[in-house]
C-alpha cells in the first residue's frame, strides 16, 4: 500500500555549521534513553498478559493460585492435551478452519468479481451499485442483528456452517468491494487491451490477465479478511446457538472460560487461549507487512 | 473492443449483489420497521406501534445509565489512544540518535511496531477471556504484582467504582498499536527536512509534536478520531465478556442493553431494534460531527 512506502530518503548533504550539530546530538542523547525507556515499557505492557498466559499454559492449577508470576516447575503439556481434546478445542478450531476457508474463498471470488467490474465497465446505474456496497461501510452491524437473525432462520441457514460463510461473506463485501475497485483501476489497460486485440474474451482476460496482476492487492484483502472472520463473535454467537458440536473458536473459548468459573482449571483455559493466539500470530509475524498495511487501509476507508 | 461485455457484467456482478442484498441491505432496511413494532420475536403478531418503543427508550434509566457510560467512553477512549499512539509513534520516528542533526527513528523500531501491533491481530474475545483473567482478584497478573510490591489490591472487575475504568483500560491497550502503526505510516510521509528545519531551530520536543507533527498529521488524526468514536460507542464483545455490564450495571453499554432486550430473557425485538436505530443515528451524528469539527486547511507538501 502506498501508505506505507518509504519516502525517498532524506538527503544526506552535509549540514552548514558545525558548531550547530553539537546541541542538537546532546539533545538527541538524552532523548534517546527517554524514548527507549517509554517504549520498552508499552513494549512490556503489551507483551506480558500474554506471556503470562503461555507461561500458564505449562503450569499445574496449584502453582497458577499459589504464585501467579512464577514459572513452572516443570512444562505441562497435559494441559495442552486437556484443551485440545477434553475442552472440544480442536474441534472448535477445526470448525472456525472450515468455516474460514469457505468465507475468504466467497469474499474473494465475489468481491474480486463485483469490483473488476465496477472497476473496468461502464454500465448504468453502475454508480448507484456501488454506493450500495460502499455505503455498507458506514453502519454499524447491531441494527441488523435482529432481523438478520431472522433472514438467515428463515433460509433455513441457522445453525449451518453455510449460514455462517455467506453472511461474513456478505458482511466483507463492503470492504473488498471498496479496495479492490480502487485496486482494479491502477492496473494499467494497456495490458488489457493488447491482450483483446490478440482474441480474448472477457473472462479469459480476467482470470488469466488481470487476477494474476491484482495478486499484491488480493492478498492483502484476504489477510485482512481472514484476520476479520477468524476473530469473529457476535455472528456466530447469534446465528449458530444451540449444536455445540458446530460452534467456532471464540465461542468454544468463551464457553471454556464460563466453564472454568466452575471447574477451577485455569491451566486448561491458558492453553485453550494459546492454542487460539499462535496460528494468528503466526500469520501476523510471517505476513507482517501486507497485515499492517491491510489493516491500515480498511481503517482508511 | 467492447462488444459481449453484458455475459461478464450479469455473471459478476448479480451473485454479490444477490447476497448483499439478501443478508445486509434487506435486514437494515427490516430493522427500521420491526422498531416501530411491539414484536417479541418468535410470535408471529407484531403490531405496529408508531414510536411507543422510543417514547419507552425515553423513559428508560437503564438505556441512559448505558448511554452515559458509552459517553464517557466516547470522551476518554479517543483522546487517551490518539495521545498514546502519536506519543510513541513520535518516540519511534524521530527518538534516534544520528550525528549531523539527522532525525532517525529509534534502533529497533519495527520489532516495536510488530510487538505494538499485537492486540490488534488477537480476537476481542480472546483480549477479553485473558483481561479477565488478569483482572482475576486472587491469581490474576495485577493483584499477584500489587500484593508482591505489599499494596492491597482492589477487586477490580468485581467493584462497581473500579470495573468501568478496567474495561476502558483494556479498550486503550488494544487500540494504541494499532494507531502507532497508522500514524507512523503518516509520519513517515512528511519530508525529514522538515523536522531537522524545526529542531535546528532549537524547537522543544513538545512544540515539534505540536506544532508541526499533529497539523501535518491532521487528516489522519481525524480518521481515527472517528473509528474510535465509533469504536467507543460500541464496546460491546469487551463488555458483555468480561462483565456482562455488571457489577450493578456499572459497566453497561448500549451495544450490551441491545443484546439482552434481543436476545436475553424476554426477547423484545421491537424495543432492541429500536435501541438500534438509536444507535444508528448516534453512530451517525458522531462520525458527522467529528469530521465536521475536525476540518482544518489541509498541509501540503511536495
Amino acid at each position: 500500500m502506498t501508505t506505507l512506502d518509504k519516502p525517498a530518503p532524506a538527503a544526506t548533504a552535509p549540514t552548514p555549521g558545525a558548531g550547530r550539530d553539537r546541541p542538537v546530538r546532546r539533545e538527541f542523547g538524552v532523548a534517546n534513553a527517554f524514548s527507549h525507556g517509554f517504549l520498552l515499557l508499552w513494549g512490556l505492557l503489551t507483551v506480558l498478559p500474554l506471556l503470562w498466559m503461555f507461561i500458564s499454559s505449562f503450569k499445574t492449577n496449584g502453582e497458577i493460585l499459589a504464585d501467579p508470576w512464577g514459572l513452572p516447575e516443570t512444562l505441562h503439556w497435559d494441559n495442552w492435551v486437556r484443551a485440545w481434546t477434553g475442552a472440544h478445542i480442536g474441534r472448535y478450531f477445526l470448525n472456525s478452519l472450515v468455516v474460514v476457508a469457505g468465507s475468504v474463498s466467497l469474499t474473494m471470488l465475489m468481491g474480486a468479481t463485483a469490483a473488476y467490474v465496477f472497476a473496468r465497465y461502464e454500465f448504468r446505474g453502475r454508480q448507484f451499485v456501488y454506493y450500495l456496497f460502499v455505503g455498507g461501510l458506514m453502519f454499524p452491524v447491531f441494527l441488523a442483528l435482529v432481523p438478520l437473525f431472522f433472514v438467515v432462520r428463515n433460509a433455513g441457514l441457522f445453525g449451518t456452517w453455510t449460514g455462517l460463510i455467506l453472511v461474513y461473506a456478505a458482511y466483507s463485501l463492503p470492504f473488498t468491494v471498496f479496495f479492490l475497485t480502487a485496486f482494479f483501476r491502477t492496473l494499467p489497460t494497456s495490458v488489457a487491451e493488447a491482450a483483446m486485440v490478440d482474441g480474448c474474451g472477457h473472462f479469459r482476460l480476467f482470470f488469466r490477465v488481470m487476477l494474476p496482476m491484482a495478486r499484491p492487492g488480493l492478498i492483502s484483502v484476504a489477510i485482512f479478511n481472514f484476520l476479520s472472520h477468524w476473530n469473529q463473535f457476535l455472528l456466530p454467537q447469534v446465528l449458530m446457538q444451540g449444536d455445540e458440536s458446530k460452534w467456532v473458536l471464540a465461542q468454544g473459548l468463551f464457553a471454556l472460560s464460563v466453564s472454568q468459573g466452575y471447574a477451577g482449571d485455569y491451566a486448561r483455559l491458558f492453553a485453550g487461549l494459546s492454542i487460539a493466539v499462535l496460528p494468528v500470530l503466526a500469520v501476523y509475524v510471517g505476513f507482517q507487512r501486507q497485515v499492517q498495511a491491510g489493516l491500515t487501509a480498511g481503517q482508511l476507508k | 473492443m467492447r462488444h459481449g461485455k453484458w455475459p461478464l457484467i450479469v455473471t459478476f456482478l448479480v451473485p454479490p449483489v444477490l447476497l448483499y442484498v439478501v443478508f445486509v441491505v434487506s435486514p437494515y432496511l427490516q430493522a427500521f420497521q420491526i422498531s416501530t413494532t411491539d414484536w417479541l420475536g418468535y410470535s408471529p403478531d407484531a403490531n405496529s406501534v408508531g414510536l411507543a418503543n422510543f417514547k419507552t427508550l425515553w423513559h428508560d434509566d437503564y438505556v441512559w445509565n448505558a448511554l452515559k457510560n458509552n459517553a464517557i467512553l466516547l470522551a476518554l477512549v479517543p483522546v487517551l489512544t490518539i495521545v498514546l499512539g502519536l506519543f510513541f509513534a513520535t518516540m519511534l520516528a524521530m527518538g534516534g540518535r544520528k550525528g549531523r542533526a539527522g532525525v532517525t527513528g529509534v534502533r529497533g523500531g519495527a520489532l516495536y511496531r510488530t510487538v505494538y501491533f499485537f492486540p490488534q491481530v488477537l480476537s476481542v474475545v480472546i483480549i477479553a477471556l485473558l483481561w479477565k483473567e488478569v483482572y482475576h482478584p486472587n491469581k490474576g497478573l495485577l493483584t499477584a504484582a500489587l500484593h508482591g510490591i505489599g499494596l492491597s489490591a482492589p477487586t477490580w472487575l468485581g467493584d462497581p467504582a473500579t470495573a468501568f475504568w478496567c474495561v476502558l483500560a483494556v479498550m486503550v491497550w488494544s487500540n494504541v498499536g494499532f494507531y502507532v502503526v497508522l500514524f507512523g505510516a503518516a509520519m513517515s510521509a512528511v519530508p525529514k527536512e522538515i523536522y531537522e528545519a524545526v529542531l535546528l531551530d532549537g524547537a522543544s520536543r513538545f512544540t515539534t509534536l505540536r506544532r508541526v507533527t499533529l497539523p501535518l498529521l491532521w487528516d489522519t488524526v481525524q480518521v481515527a478520531w472517528v473509528y474510535l468514536a465509533i469504536f467507543a460507542l460500541d464496546g460491546f464483545i469487551l463488555v458483555q465478556l468480561m462483565t456482562n455490564g455488571g457489577p450493578n450495571f456499572s459497566t453497561d453499554v448500549i451495544g450490551v442493553r441491545m443484546y439482552d432486550t434481543a436476545f436475553g430473557s424476554e426477547t423484545k425485538f421491537g424495543y432492541a431494534s429500536a435501541i438500534g436505530v438509536v444507535m444508528f443515528f448516534l453512530t451517525l451524528s458522531v462520525a458527522a460531527l467529528s469530521l465536521r469539527a475536525g476540518r482544518r486547511d489541509r498541509i501540503e507538501y511536495s
